[in-house]
Parts: C-alpha cells; structure tokens; sequence
C-alpha cells in the first residue's frame, strides 16, 4: 500500500511489549491503516521478536525456536514500522508524552499501546529462588529447564508447583526430557479453573497412569539445597520430596503493570491496567491489550481475547468506536495423549443453570454438560478423557441443543453433524472464524484443511477445530481421499484385493489397468510388498526390482552416509559361539560398528554396496541368514530363556520363538512386524509391546495382538487363552494374513486393529470363530508363504546377474565410493557426511 | 546411433563424456551409480519408456553419494527420483527438487553410441528461458 499521509503529519504509535498480541495489534493497525497515519516502533524486552507462546511447549523436542516464530514478526520491508529487539520501556512521562528505554532513548508517542503480557507468579515460598527453580514462560525458561534435565540426567526427579493447564503442559514438557515428573497442586484437583471435582478425578489417574506424580490439596512449605545440586521440597502435609533436580513454578500468572503503576495510571485492586470496553486507560493518550490489561476490571488470561483488544485498539487509533466484545474463556488441549476440554459456563455459575453427567470411570472418560433450567441451551461443559464432541459442541454454547442433551455425550448417541450450527457460529475461536466463513472458503475452492486454513487462519493456533473442518468438507461434498497416491485412486487393501483377484503380477500391468502415470515411491514399494506377500518369488526378480525402497533392493539398511547395516537372523535369539565369532571376524574385517539392537539381534553398521555381498558369503557360511532387517516384514521374535533355563518358566518359549521366527520369516507386511514370547507372566520378553505377543500360562499359552511402538505406544490386547501350540500357530496365521490383505500402507497392526468397525470383537470372531469364512484361504496362504521361504541373501549370492549389481559405480565395480568416510576418533565409530556444495575431491584414477 | 538429450538442457558446455555401461543393462525404472571422469558422480536412470536421464548422484539434504538408489517414477507427469533418504522429489528434466525450491540436483547429459550408454563429465547450464 502507498501511505498518502504527508510524513510531517504522521502520529507515533509507541508499543511495549511484542508478544503475540502486540504482535497482532501492529498487524491489525498496518492492515488498515492504508493511508498511513501512523508510524509504529516496538520495544521489546526478548531478544527474539513475536514468537508463539501459545505453542511455547512444542519447542520442547525440536529446540528450534524458529518453529515458533509467528509469520511477519519482522515487518521487512515495511517503513512505517520499527522493532527494536532487547529494548525494554523504563518509564512514561505522560504530560511529554514520552517512553524512556533501556538504551537510554527517549521516544515521543501520539498513542502508546502498552502489551506487557505477564508474568509468572512465584509464591514467597522459602527457597523460591534457589538455582534449579524455573518458571515456564519463555523460550529462555525453557532452554534453563532443558539444560539442568539433561544435566541430572534420565529419570531425575522434576517438580512442577501448580496443576493447572500450564503446569501439565511443563509437567509433560519434563517428562519429554526424560524426567520423573510430580505435580504439586495447592486445589484438591488438578486444573481446577477448568474442571469440577469429578473430571478432576478423572484427568488425575489417566495422568497418573502416564508416569506423573500427582500430589493434590497440598502446598509447598520449603525448598532447601539438599547438596549435590539437589532440591528438597517440604509440603503442607509433612511429607517431602527429597530428591529433586529442578522445581518448575507454574502457581499462575500476573498482569505486568508495574510500569502503568510507576506512571499513575489506575490499576485494578487484583493487578491489571484498568481500561474501559475501548481499551482505553486512565490516560487517554495510553491504550492496555492482551493480558495485561484489565477490561473494566477483568484480566483475560488466554490469547483469543488478546486478539480481540488489539484488534479494538487498531480500530479506536483510526477513528473507529470497536469495543471489546467479552471473551471465549473455552480451552482444550491435548496434553500427555489426555484429551481435556472445557468451555462456556463450565461450573455452572449461571443461576438455574442444570447438569448432565455421564462419568465411565471404566473408560476413563467424564463428560458433562451445563444446560438452562429449561434443558434447552447449553451453556458450557467439561470433557476429560475423550473431548472429541468439543469442537461440535463449543459453537453451540448460547444456542438451543439439537438433540436430548445425554445423548450428545453419551458414546452411543447422536453424533453432532456440522449442519446442526448456525452459520454465524464461531468455529475457530483462536481466530475468530465463523461457520460461515469457512464454508464460503470451501465455496471458494479450499478443497482440504491446509486450504481452509491459509485462507480464513481457522485452526492455526490451537488446532481444536480442526475435526470440524473436516466435517466441513465432507458435508459440502469434498471426498475426504482414500487414494494411495496420485498414480492409484485405490486403497492399499482395494489394490491387494486387485491383485488377488486378477492375477495381475506386474506393476506395469496394475498401473495400466488400474492407474495413472509411472508410479512414484509411495505406490511402488506397497505394490512391490502386495506382489510380495502373495508369491515367493526373490524380490529382485524381473520388474520387481525397480520397485524396491532402496533398502529391499540392497537387502541391508540404508544408514545416513550410504552405507547399509547388515543383521543376520538369530531366531528367539539364539545364536552359536562359533557364529558369534563368524560375526566378530566380519565386523573386524571390514571395519564394521557393532551393537546389540532392540530385538536380540546384532548390527554390523557401515557396509559398502559392493561389501555386502562378500559379507554375506561369510555369514551364510556360518548357517545364517537374512533378518529381513530392511523389509517391512517380519523383524525379531524376541523370547526369554523359558521352561530349559528359567525356574520360573511354564513353557518352553524360545523352542516356541524359534518356531515363530522360522514360520514368518521374510514375510513382507504393512508395516514391519516385531512377535515375542514370555516363558511365564513375568513377562521377560516384554510380549505386549509386539504386534504379537504370546506369554505362556500352565495350561498353555495367551495370545496378545497389537501392541507396538511408534509414536503412540500402545500394550497389545488379549486375543485368546490357555491355547495349544497348534491353534496358537493357526490364530497367528490367520491374524498375520488378515492384517496384510486389509491395512493401509504404513499401517502398524494397533491402529489397524482399532480402525476395525466392530472392534477387538470382530477380530476375535474373524479369527477364533471364522465369522467370515476365510480362515482356511488365510492359513493356506500363510502355508504358501511358509514352504515358498528361501533366503534372500543366499539367493543373491547364487546369482551373477544380481551379484553385479552390488557395486558403488556401475563403470568402476572395483572402486569404492570416495565420499564415504567414518571418524574413529571418538568413542564410536561415526559416519562423516560430505559438505554440500562443494564436491569432495577426487581420489580415484583418471 | 541415437542420441537422447536430456531435453532442454544444452550438451555443448560438456566437456568430455564417461562410458557407464551397456544400455541393454540398465534395468527400467532403476539407477546406477556412475564415477565421472574428473570425480563427480551421477545417478543414471533409464526409465520404462527407454528414456535416459543423468543427475548428481549426491542428495542435498542428506549429503550422502545416494540419488541413484532412488525410486523413480514421476509426479503430476515430470519424472522424477525421490531421495532414498528422506524421499524428497526431484525433477530428472532440471534437477529441481519438487518438495524444497532452493535445492537442485545437477543435470548431466546422457548420450548412447552403439548400445553403450555415456554421461557428460560436466553438468549441463540449464536453459533458464525454458524453465
């Protein structure tokens, strides 16, 4: 925009403080401002300019700080705006009209906009300010936290004081680090501004269950250094926490108004600076927004208000009359995988106000709503355990209910379709979007989530509606894809089915047929897995070569610097000492990094291509074979010592690990498979983590599926009891088979599982009862499989044609690769990865 | 005997070219790996329509001598590699990756005499014009 403004006649805007509101508020008054009255500087007292602090706990992993950058905080290229970072205001001289800084600068200002945000509250507890006692409030905090965590090393004791929402999330931010957190909170229950007494019970043990420590109704009465770096805290209720590494204050948070006080201006009984609903101060010339403010006496602790008040004062400044509409107080996060939601009237202050509660402490779950006296509009309402009703639910807060209020939150009940709002209701209350706004986004042409959210802002800060939007897009007809990928509009399990039924045997043939284009590396590789799965042949065999992730295609683990790891099979983990030695003599030989991995299996890192071969020649000497350690296949059957060794043992769980391992090995599934068996209910070989897991009982064994890691763990579940060894072995055969032919690429067996319409029921039924009627065609595949088994590696080493493959250059079969080099320097052997741009030198011939 | 320029690309800033090897060994859909005279490396892919494309073999992003073990296919109909290491795209016509424009890989010119497939020692100047 081209300011008309003669600059002689252009007023200053001063702000102090650039946080997310200040931030908005210049945003908001450049918007508008077309003319270009005003020319704003900004002071701020972090070094960093506007950052989300909102979001301050997902620095917590990446460290990047840049992540939380919010867009434009650096107004490059615009005149009329001023950052001065690491520059704090000092004082107001009202009558000049002037801002003291810290640099010693004196500013003139038309309007002064202050946006000081808060502080962190530290109550005067005794030892308050002892090294290792933080607050959780900045970038910086959060660097001093991680920096004494890593210090005191995993599983140090770490202490939050406060239960609320901030104190979770800093509670979780700690066990991120790897610490054992407790949380100490004064209230009887945790987050007690947003939940009631019964969801407070809830919210406690599904924490508790996720490794915090809760200590509720007590107070913190002394922190002393109790050496060694350590921190003893003594509670109300005489009992201490000994050995704490760092205490995280998170007891609230204060109005920073220190310098509206020091300058005269009127400040509320609480703390706050006292505007009117035009955000306008004591002092007409000195507008307040965001948290330091206190509208008409009120503090808003939350961003979405914040926006509001600058967007008011960035109106006022330009001749406007906006007033500060009130404020959403509705909060919901996601915190240790616990869903809490709270929103409108949550305690049910409004007079006559009724509840309806429904409580599954089984499930873990409370949901209550808060609804008139005449049950006809809700009012607010608290979600702990599963808050996924929140973002239907939020809108309708002030509107009449569409269905009986218990239904809406009883699982069985009516599900809240998008169509039941009105169009004026407020979606994304963040950003203030509205039900209409988005639709016409949609109307427009936003055909997905990330289009709706570049072109309205909704669910860019919280992300709570984002389930909405979704639900948007459906309803307005836009099909949520189910396509593989842009060459497929199949499914993984429809194109399985493709392949099954048509005998199709080549991708040139399936994508011709079926799809589009020349494949890419999502649909090659998972057509590659289906044609796997359903035939032995070698998977480098004709076409199937050029469909293979490079991995499968080198049978070895690409590693960061090129080089492949090589894991021979130890079936249940077993393994002869003179293969041991096989082992020890190759990664002598070829100057490999050694480690034990996960699975009971070893890891020889740091193989050239045209290594492996040669390695493998001497392991296939000493009678083993590949571990399919690159595949998405099956991986490890890990086992315990069993019945032979252990005196606890019920069954011989490695003879049944062995016999496992042998009967899938090489079995290329959706994801990579890991199955365990446990001798007894000790439990030794941590069954329940595995996709498979079989732990031995007196009368036989148990068979558990499901469980695995990734980035939500889960524990596998019970899927028959007391079974022999040959039922066991065709249940798992059938479960193995179903779960290839029916998941999604890069699917692990929990969430396929839990995606099943009918649930651990069905499967069950599928399964142990044949409800389908495939059980047979399932066994007999897996049977196919079974007898089909030859060794990979072996079958490389036969032939010649694929041996030449194994080279670094395919005109230099003799030469290796010169970029590769490893520093053994250090304690371990490590890969050094080449400086881009620059080319290495060359160190081969001509 | 035939020529296959890699399209848009002038081959007269090439300075010699390297032999790779026998055409009728490359398999379609799939790379090598190839040492260039002077020291660089390309990952030479022939794909299933009997094209050639020559790119650097070393992935940006990873900085690892790896392009060649990509998978190829292409995307919206350009050809493409992805990286084997973290799967970003890029275009086998000018190097660009499809995923992040501020890196590219460089084009070498592929050329085959008598059944033997040869890449162009240095990477081609892109035409700028074209693309």
């Amino acid at each position: 925009m081209n300011p008309t403004v003669d600059p002689a006649q252009r007023k200053t805007a001063v702000v102090v403080g650039h946080g997310m509101v200040g931030h908005r508020f210049v945003e908001a008054l450049r918007s508008r401002d077309e003319a270009g009255q005003w020319q704003i500087v900004i002071l701020s007292e972090e070094q960093l300019p506007a950052y989300d602090r909102v979001g301050l706990s997902s620095y917590v992993g990446s460290w990047d700080a840049s992540l939380l950058a919010l867009p434009g905080n650096e107004y490059a290229g615009d005149a009329l705006v001023e950052l001065r970072l690491g520059q704090r205001a000092e004082s107001i001289d009202r009558d000049a009209r002037k801002v003291v800084t810290s640099a010693g600068d004196t500013i003139a200002y038309d309007a002064l906009v202050l946006a000081t945000g808060s502080y962190a509250f530290v109550p005067p507890v005794p030892g308050h300010d002892l090294d290792g006692c933080f607050v959780y409030r900045t970038i910086e905090d959060l660097d001093g936290i991680r920096a004494t965590a890593e210090a005191a090393g995993p599983g140090a004791v770490g202490v939050v004081i406060g239960g609320g929402l901030l104190g979770l999330e800093a509670a979780n931010a700690l066990r991120l680090l790897g610490m054992t957190p407790h949380v100490i909170e004064f209230n009887d229950r945790l987050m007690p501004a947003q939940v009631d007494a019964g969801g407070g019970a809830i919210l406690e043990r599904l924490v508790t269950d996720l490794g915090l420590n809760v200590h509720t109704g007590v107070g913190t009465q002394s922190i002393e250094a109790a050496g060694d770096g350590k921190l003893k805290l003594t509670l109300s209720d005489e009992s201490t926490i000994d050995n704490a590494s760092l205490v995280v204050f998170s007891a609230g948070i204060r109005p920073r108004d220190q310098i509206a006080r020091d300058a005269g201006l009127e400040v509320g009984p609480r703390g706050g600076i006292v505007t009117d609903l035009g955000l306008q101060t004591s002092d007409p010339n000195i507008w307040a927004i965001g948290e330091c403010a206190a509208v008409e006496g009120v503090c808003y602790g939350l961003v979405a208000p914040g926006y509001s008040t600058a967007e008011v004062v960035a109106d006022r400044l330009l001749g406007g009359a906006g007033e500060f509409p009130g404020a959403d107080m509705s909060t919901k996060l996601k915190l240790l995988g616990v869903d809490v939601a709270s929103f409108g009237d949550a305690h049910g202050t409004t007079e006559g106000a009724l509840s309806v509660v429904l409580h599954d402490a089984a499930k873990g779950t409370y949901a209550k709503l808060v609804v008139s006296d005449d049950a006809q509009i809700l009012l607010g309402g608290i979600l702990v355990g599963d808050a996924s009703a929140y973002s239907a639910l939020r809108p309708l807060v002030g509107r009449p209910l569409p269905a009986d209020p218990a239904s809406l939150i009883s699982p069985a009940g009516a599900e809240l379709g998008a169509d039941a709002l009105p169009d004026d209701a407020q979606i994304c209350s963040c950003n203030n979007v509205s039900k209409g706004a988005i639709c016409g986004a949609i109307a427009e042409g936003a055909c997905d989530v990330p289009a709706i959210k570049s072109c309205t802002n909704a669910g860019t800060s919280c992300g709570g509606c984002v389930p909405m939007l979704k639900k948007l897009l459906e309803q307005s007809g836009v099909e949520v894809s189910k396509s593989l990928c842009e060459h497929f509009t199949q499914s993984r399990a429809e194109l399985f089915q493709i392949v099954q039924v048509t005998g199709i045997r080549t991708f040139s043939g399936l994508i011709a047929k079926y799809g589009k284009g020349t494949g890419c590396d999502i649909c090659k590789p998972t057509v590659a897995s289906i044609l796997a799965s359903t035939s032995s042949d070698h998977i480098l065999d004709g076409e199937q070569a050029a469909l293979q992730d490079t991995n499968d295609h080198f049978l070895a683990n690409l590693q960061k610097n090129g080089t492949y790891s090589v894991v021979p099979r130890m079936p249940g983990g077993e393994v002869t000492a003179e293969q041991l030695i096989t082992i020890g003599e190759v990664a002598k030989e070829f100057g490999l990094y050694v480690k034990v991995t996960g699975g009971q299996r070893i890891d020889l890192f740091g193989a050239r291509v045209e290594q492996l071969p040669q390695i493998w020649q001497r392991l296939v000497d000493a009678g083993m074979e590949s571990g399919h350690a690159y595949g998405k296949s099956l991986r490890t059957v890990k086992s315990c010592v069993g019945s032979t060794w252990c005196r606890y043992g019920q069954q011989d769980s490695v003879g049944m690990a062995v016999l496992l391992e042998k009967r899938y090995r090489g079995l290329r599934s959706p994801h990579k498979l890991k199955l365990a068996v446990s001798g007894c209910a000790r439990e030794c070989a941590e069954a329940r983590g595995k996709d498979v897991g079989v732990i031995a009982t007196e009368h036989g064994w148990n068979l558990y599926v499901g469980g695995n890691g990734g980035l939500t763990p889960k524990h596998a579940v019970l899927l028959a009891g007391d079974l022999d060894d040959e039922t066991l072995i065709k249940y798992i055969d059938r479960y193995l088979m179903f779960y290839i032919r029916t998941a999604d690429r890069l699917q692990r067996t929990a969430p396929w599982q839990e995606a099943l319409e009918g649930g651990l029921d069905y499967l069950k039924a599928v399964v142990c009862e044949d409800s389908l009627g495939i059980a047979d065609e399932l066994e007999a595949a897996m049977a196919k499989h079974v007898d089909g088994y030859k060794d990979e590696w072996a079958a490389v080493l036969e032939d010649e044609e694929k041996l030449s493959r194994f080279v670094s250059f395919v005109n230099a079969p003799e030469e290796a690769d010169p970029t590769i080099s490893f520093d053994d320097s250090g304690e371990r052997k490590v890969p050094v990865l080449l400086g881009v741009p620059q080319m290495p030198a060359a160190t081969h011939g001509k | 005997m035939t020529v296959i320029d890699t399209p848009s690309i002038s081959p007269a800033t090439a300075t010699g070219w390297t032999q790779a090897c026998r055409l009728d060994y490359l398999i379609p859909g799939r790379g090598v790996a190839v040492l260039l005279k002077g020291g660089q490396q390309a990952a030479l892919f022939r794909l299933t329509d009997g094209s050639l494309y020559a790119v650097g073999n070393i992935d940006p992003f990873g900085r690892a001598a790896v392009m060649s073990r990509g998978i190829v296919g292409d995307r919206g109909g350009v050809p493409v590699v992805a990286s084997p290491l973290l799967k970003q795209a890029f275009s086998l016509l000018d190097g660009r990756c499809l995923d992040d424009e501020s890196a590219a890989l460089p084009v070498y010119a592929v050329r085959v005499d008598d059944g033997i497939v040869s890449v162009s020692n240095e990477p081609v100047a892109l035409d700028s014009s074209d693309g």
